[in-house]
């Protein structure tokens, strides 16, 4: 019996309407049969794009293809494999990849402790940012492998200066998307939390950093995809040890197969990074896990 | 518990922008809400009733006149004044309980003192089993709800309610109503409510104060005389209508003043009074038909354009 003209005119499009919820209601009882479904299929398709992508491979370097691009000389996925396990037996393998783990881990880690709370500090203080941003801004552009020399100049060793590169990959993506989650932040939530009592600290801990956490965690899965990016580039330029400098060294020395196999280390590794970056995610953020769940 | 406190604003003036945009959005308002009163604030939109609210919660500050809270003048935002806002302002990544708990702990209180506090008002508002949930996971009403414990929580001294019901379906919104009724007069804390839906603020208050827009300024002052406690059978008593008809007369004739004034008077002038009328002559059928009270009749569920055909049918 109310008014509803009026009502719907204050209504504005952001505003989430009552409406979906009778929907959500009637969906939530098959949604444990879907997902399995939904896994099953992933699996399959996974597995079917797996073996098409290997298939092609090992047509074209059977039958050693030449089609402007040349497959003459490259190895056939059996003697990748064959690389793989001859390289596995041998320690010096294991701790190329021990390195490139380790460095990601710093430099990945780092570019998280340091770019988070500049990003809170910037998005949220505008004076802050005023003084900041611009440097950060002109010194953005420049690729993380363009550090390379100077990075050496820079850093005392060899393997401080490559965990530096690889903090500047990851460095960026973060900083920007932190600094985009912070400015993106409805503004009734500061007004609730400020009504409530909370100090500017308490606001900071409380509010700004976990609204603007699914942008962070956009920024790191960027920037995890990025650090690689840059520690593979400043492995095979500078490096001692790493998957990098195994690939690169693989090409020096022509062994074929296993600058496939340090390929596809590098993809294998860099995708399980990525996945944790995304587990941790959802681990730190239950609420928006519900939400994209729902959103199905 | 602490006490109820008066909120007071004196010839407060609000400006906002500056060079060209500046105008004048509170134009020497004042009014006044005694301890546990419960007063309401309607007008059309853009009239400034939410920058007077904004001023109470500490979000805007008058470039001239006065608001305080027990004489005390009003600076910044803090937890004596709690307010329930329009949107739905729950934290999504905090659940139900934590949401409620937010205005302890930001104070300081043990993680143990508030979490029993907090399901201790889930459970009184039948809320306790939706103590895990996340807002995502609650209906627009229980969302309300919720923000409403949440404000409480922390035992204000003065409820600032910005339009807290406007984004709900009619029937859920006079179950709010009522809702609130039962609380306010369980707590009897002072409470601020902006509204535009002039049979809530009847419904809900001891006083209405009637504002005009563009520049915003108290337009009258109205003492609801109905008995407490109250229900949804009021709604339909003689002088709950004539309450109404008071208010919506002069919220008519000031639409119709407003005409090609102001942005709120262009937008709302030219299809507003036309829609009250609408209302009215619908609302006399259905009362001389002896359909009074049906909560579910198209008139309150559907939208607006679909009034006149209702109106045909029901002739």
């Amino acid at each position: 019996m109310k008014n509803q003209t009026d009502l719907t005119a204050t209504l504005g499009p952001d505003l989430p309407s009552t409406l979906t919820l009778t929907s959500r209601a009637a969906t939530r009882s098959s949604v444990p049969r879907d997902r399995a479904r939904r896994l099953f299929w992933a699996l399959v398709s996974t597995a079917l794009s797996l073996g098409l992508f290997l298939l092609v491979w090992y047509i074209a370097t059977l039958y050693r293809v030449e089609l402007y691009v040349r497959f003459t000389n490259i190895p056939t996925p059996g003697a990748v494999f064959d690389a793989f396990i001859v390289q596995i037996q041998i320690p010096a393998f294991q701790t190329h990849i021990v390195n490139s783990v380790r460095r990601i881990a710093i430099g990945f880690g780092m570019a998280v402790i340091v770019a988070v709370p500049l990003g809170l500090a910037i998005g949220r203080y505008e004076r802050f940012r005023a003084l900041v941003y611009p440097a950060i801004d002109v010194l953005r552009p420049i690729p993380a492998i363009a550090w390379v020399p100077m990075s050496i100049m820079l850093w005392p060793t060899n393997e401080t200066s490559i965990c530096f590169i690889t903090f500047l990959g990851a460095f960026y993506p973060i900083l920007v998307n932190t600094i985009g989650g912070v400015t993106a932040i409805d503004a009734v939530y500061l007004r609730a939390a400020r009504t409530l009592g909370a100090s500017e600290m308490f606001l900071l801990r409380t509010v700004v950093l976990p609204a603007a956490l699914p942008h962070i965690f956009t920024g790191a899965t960027v920037g995890i995809g990025v650090a690689w990016v840059s520690l593979i580039a400043a492995e095979m330029i500078s490096g001692q040890f790493g998957i990098g400098y195994f690939t690169w060294e693989a090409y020096a020395l022509v062994q074929y197969a296993d600058i496939a196999l340090g390929m596809a280390t590098i993809g294998l590794l860099g995708f399980l990074s990525s996945e944790i970056v995304r587990r941790a995610g959802e681990l730190v953020m239950p609420g928006l896990a519900f939400r994209v769940q729902e959103r199905h | 518990m602490n006490t109820a406190a008066t909120l007071e604003m004196n010839n407060a003036t609000v400006v906002f922008g500056s060079g060209a945009t500046r105008h004048t959005v509170l134009d020497r308002v004042s009014l006044l809400v005694r301890p546990g009163e419960f007063v309401s604030l309607i007008g059309p939109s853009g009239c400034g009733k939410s920058t007077v609210l904004n001023v109470f919660a500490g979000f805007v500050r008058c470039v001239a006149g006065t608001a305080t809270l027990d004489s005390r003048a009003i600076t910044r935002p803090g937890p004596d004044r709690s307010v329930v806002f329009q949107q739905y302002s729950l934290f999504p990544w905090l659940n139900v309980q934590r949401n409620v708990e937010y205005g302890l702990r930001a104070l300081g209180v043990s993680r143990r003192v508030r979490a029993a506090k907090a399901l201790r008002l889930l459970e009184h508002a039948g809320l306790a089993q939706y103590a895990d949930r996340y807002p995502d996971q609650l209906s627009g009403g229980m969302k309300q709800r919720v923000g409403i414990i949440r404000a409480f929580a922390t035992d204000p001294r003065v409820l600032l309610m910005d339009e807290p019901f406007s984004a709900l379906d009619a029937q859920t919104r006079s179950t709010m109503q009522q809702l609130l009724t039962n609380i306010w007069e369980e707590h009897r804390i002072s409470v601020l409510f902006v509204t535009h839906d002039v049979e809530e603020a009847v419904f809900l208050s001891d006083r209405v104060f009637v504002m005009s827009a563009a520049p915003g300024r108290v337009l009258r002052e109205l003492s609801v005389a109905l008995p407490r406690p109250r229900d949804a059978d009021l709604v339909d008593t003689a002088a709950f209508l004539e309450h109404v008809h008071e208010i919506r007369v002069l919220v008519r004739r000031e639409g119709l003043v407003g005409i090609g004034e102001s942005p709120a008077g262009a937008t709302h002038g030219e299809d507003l009074p036309e829609e009250l009328e609408l209302e009215q002559v619908l609302r006399a059928l259905l009362r001389r038909e002896g359909l009074v009270g049906i909560g579910e009749s198209p008139a309150g569920t559907t939208h607006g354009e679909d009034l006149p055909e209702e109106l045909e049918r029901v002739l």
